[in-house]
């Protein structure tokens, strides 16, 4: 048996060399990440002189103190939490509801509602017309701006489209039996039964929605409405440290330095995310493949 | 009862009548369903179509207190202007510079990786690289610049690590100077997409079937030659449809990363065409001419992607469409 031969000297050098590697990739990944973190739990002004690389040298809750007595980030990240919760339940039910209807044989007008959306997969009217769009429906400034134009996807509804037929249509017929029309099936059928590609779509959207800076940047001016994201851009793209300072009560204390608190931001920024990955990363992983399949 | 109804239809005495009428019997029995179908056609009239329409703003002088009906009409006046602005020579340098060195290095790393990763033995080792890797997709850009910032300060790791090494005396600004900006920008987009993009390859590996890999071993292939001979060709109709987006995609800068890391001192190596749409048209408020250049953007990358599309077909056999 050729598999049960042992190892040749090259083939044990080449494992070796490519487990080393992958370590490397790893650490490369994960360091980056790991240096914001262990300056973030340090003390500020012990952190300007440098050299903090693998654990905190004066350890310091001070950062996040200071994170959490601001009420400008409070407020940015209510914003947050609030458009990514909305967000995602309205985008995935009005998505899958409509996948749902464009899924269905012989539904009138099926084929030109597809080629309708297949068309916006090419051609869009860019940041312009669809800034004067949201400014006539008087979204500016609006907390829906963040809900209604990310409503829909046809991509994510391809992605429904190709689990919704492959349900059985046993199960659907016989919810017709029992006299159910096609809104109790779509909801007491078809959605429970939908459970992975749900899942999937709702990860994908949010996390764009936690991370998207974009839309409030161009369509906010309002302070209280905008979410971490933007907050975060404007201090750390127009490097206005300042501002941030000027969000803590009391200023610069002795410990806490604009830097320290923008590490500390980040790092509640992005916590939810990496707590949330493991569990979730089975479930994208599968929407990966639904979609590479059509995409 | 559905098949009586069409039985006494079809018995009807006028062939066409029946058939309106059985079509309409249709449409009422999925009323429910062309709710839900229209609602989603109205979001994209309303939200993708009206838009579109919008574009013809880039042959109008459009005015912030009028309607868009009733601009005047300024013929291709925008896109002159555009191809005679001063900046046009920059703009086209960074977008195609940036993407073509994306092109080069970013698009054959991920298989390489993916190649690379497929052959570990250890399926458990193998899952942890991938689920590492993946975890830098789901940062954002605005998270990447702030760890970007903090590496690359003047305090920074990386200018504290030269200064010991005795490679520079002074700290570098990186993100203050142009000249480091497109090394900045690839680094990273590779450092965050690496493992994700690979996500794609290794799918299309894991369905390579067992057998080829053990006739290749009969035949007395190593390792490196059973990737070459073996995993590659497989994954190759993959590569294809992947590299012909790429291709496509060439004028579409990383908006979102681009966006975070420029800054006024290194603008002439950071302007790329998205950035120059979004100067222009929201921060300067020229609405129409900055439509003009983000039409013909659109129109151009549409045209790569049927030429890139149809040179792949030709030499592979493989397309998108």
């Amino acid at each position: 048996m050729w598999t049960l031969k042992r190892k040749t000297r090259g083939e044990a050098l080449f494992d070796f060399l490519n487990t080393l590697g992958m370590v490397l990739i790893c650490f490369v990944t994960v360091y980056p990440i790991w240096y914001v973190l262990v300056n973030s739990f340090n003390d500020g002004t012990d952190a300007m002189s440098g050299g903090i690389y693998w654990w905190p040298r004066q350890f310091s809750l001070e950062n996040f103190g200071a994170v959490f007595r601001s009420e400008g980030i409070m407020i940015a990240m209510g914003i947050t939490v609030a458009k990514t919760l909305v967000g995602t339940v309205a985008h995935v039910f009005f998505t899958a509801m409509v996948a749902y209807a464009f899924s269905r044989k012989g539904l009138i007008g099926g084929k030109f509602y597809i080629l309708m959306g297949t068309v916006t997969l090419f051609f869009g009217g860019g940041l312009i017309p669809t800034y004067l769009l949201i400014r006539d429906l008087h979204l500016l400034d609006n907390f829906l701006v963040y809900i209604i134009p990310v409503l829909f996807s046809f991509f994510d509804l391809i992605i429904f489209m190709t689990f919704f037929r492959e349900i059985p249509e046993g199960l659907e017929e016989a919810a017709r039996i029992d006299g159910a029309n096609d809104w109790s099936i779509f909801l007491r059928v078809v959605l429970p039964v939908s459970m992975p590609v749900l899942a999937t779509i709702a990860l994908f959207h949010g996390v764009y929605q936690w991370n998207d800076y974009f839309t409030g940047m161009i369509y906010i001016n309002n302070t209280d409405l905008q979410p971490i994201q933007t907050y975060l851009y404007r201090v750390v793209a127009e490097s206005s440290s300042n501002q941030m300072m000027a969000a803590v009560p009391g200023g610069v204390t002795r410990s806490v330095t604009s830097q320290s608190i923008k590490l500390a931001t980040m790092v509640v920024t992005t916590a939810p995310i990496v707590f949330a990955y493991p569990f979730l990363q089975k479930y994208f992983v599968k929407g990966m493949m639904i979609g590479s399949i059509k995409g | 009862m559905e098949r009586k109804i069409e039985t006494r239809v079809s018995e009807l005495p006028s062939e066409r009548d029946g058939k309106a009428r059985k079509w309409w019997r249709k449409l009422l029995g999925q009323r429910h369903l062309q709710t839900m179908a229209l609602l989603g056609v109205a979001w994209m009239f309303i939200f993708n179509y009206i838009p579109m329409y919008g574009i013809i703003i880039a042959f109008k002088e459009y005015n912030i207190v009028d309607t868009i009906a009733n601009a005047p009409w300024v013929g291709l006046d925008h896109f002159r202007e555009f191809l005679q602005d001063d900046e046009l020579g920059g703009v086209i340098r960074n977008t195609l510079g940036i993407s073509l060195i994306k092109l080069v290095i970013g698009f054959p790393l991920p298989i390489i990786f993916a190649l690379f990763l497929n052959e570990l033995r250890s399926v458990k080792f193998k899952k942890t690289v991938q689920t590492i890797s993946y975890l830098p997709h789901f940062l954002s850009w605005v998270i990447l610049g702030g760890i970007l910032a903090t590496w690359l300060a003047d305090v920074g790791i990386i200018n504290n690590m030269l200064i010991g090494l005795g490679l520079i005396t002074e700290p570098i600004s990186y993100l203050a100077e142009p000249k480091y900006f497109w090394g900045i920008v690839i680094t990273s987009d590779i450092w965050k997409e690496l493992g994700w993009s690979a996500i794609i390859y290794l799918a299309a590996m894991a369905s390579v079937s067992p057998e080829q890999y053990e006739a290749a071993t009969m035949d007395g292939a190593g390792r490196f030659q059973k990737m070459f001979y073996v995993t590659l060709p497989n994954i190759r109709p993959t590569i294809a449809i992947l590299f012909i987006l790429a291709v496509s995609g060439v004028l579409n800068s990383n908006f979102d990363q681009i966006l975070v890391l420029r800054n006024s001192l290194n603008e002439s190596a950071s302007n790329v065409i998205d950035i120059y749409v979004y100067q222009t048209g929201i921060q300067q408020g020229r609405f129409s001419y900055s439509t003009a250049v983000g039409l013909l953007k659109s129109v151009i990358a549409l045209i790569l992607l049927l030429i890139a599309n149809g040179v792949t077909k030709k030499l592979n056999n493989t397309s998108l469409f």
